[in-house]
């Protein structure tokens, strides 16, 4: 007996010829880019808009910009959150944004706003990504 | 830049929303919804929280 569980999930069929990992780098490199490519404008922008205000949010609260490191399980996994945001990470690390540690109280919401934002770009990057291949209807 | 408590439950709620919103749902329609009752999920489960913190520590 064979199964057709898969059947509705590839209904939709490709979207693009475009290659279905360069849209998921994009979307990670550049927030909303991968919607942008596949001319989805008003989700790109609010995607784009969303993480980059996030982002945004978390520098002026003196939010912390993780690097690499091995110290510690928690600042590991901070850093991949914070690598999530593609670009945006590269700009806040060559031009010295966001603090070294966390000083004030507000400063924490700070650093959970950026590795959010991170996440969050990470998400719509896969959700590009399953639009290019048809794993998402629309 | 200086804010409160609240004020980043709304914003960090509001911005995730969207995300959620339009990552989890293929309607627009539907999209919309999802988005609303995230917010809403989000301010009001930091609102129950914070009472049931205070309930506590009373």
């Amino acid at each position: 007996m064979t199964s057709n569980v898969q059947a509705p999930a590839r209904a939709a069929g490709k979207t693009t010829t475009m290659p279905a990992a360069m849209i998921l780098l994009a979307g990670w490199l550049v927030p909303g880019a991968g919607h942008f490519l596949l001319r989805k404008w008003i989700r790109g922008s609010l995607i784009f808009i969303s993480i980059v205000a996030m982002f945004g949010i978390g520098l002026a609260l003196k939010g912390k910009i993780y690097s690499p490191n091995t110290a510690e399980l928690l600042d590991m996994l901070n850093f991949a959150g914070n690598l999530g945001t593609g670009l945006l990470y590269v700009i806040a690390r060559v031009f010295d944004l966001g603090q070294a540690s966390v000083q004030v109280a507000t400063a924490d919401y700070g650093t959970k706003f950026i590795v959010v934002a991170g996440l969050l770009n990470i998400i719509s990057a896969v959700d590009a990504h399953s639009l290019a291949t048809g794993r998402k209807a629309s | 830049m200086t804010i409160s408590h609240f004020g980043a439950v709304l914003l960090f709620s509001f911005f995730t929303s969207i995300i959620f919103g339009i990552t989890q749902r293929s309607d627009p329609r539907m999209m919309i919804r999802f988005g609303a009752f995230c917010f809403a999920l989000f301010v009001g489960g930091t609102i129950a929280g914070s009472w049931l913190m205070w309930l506590i520590k009373h």
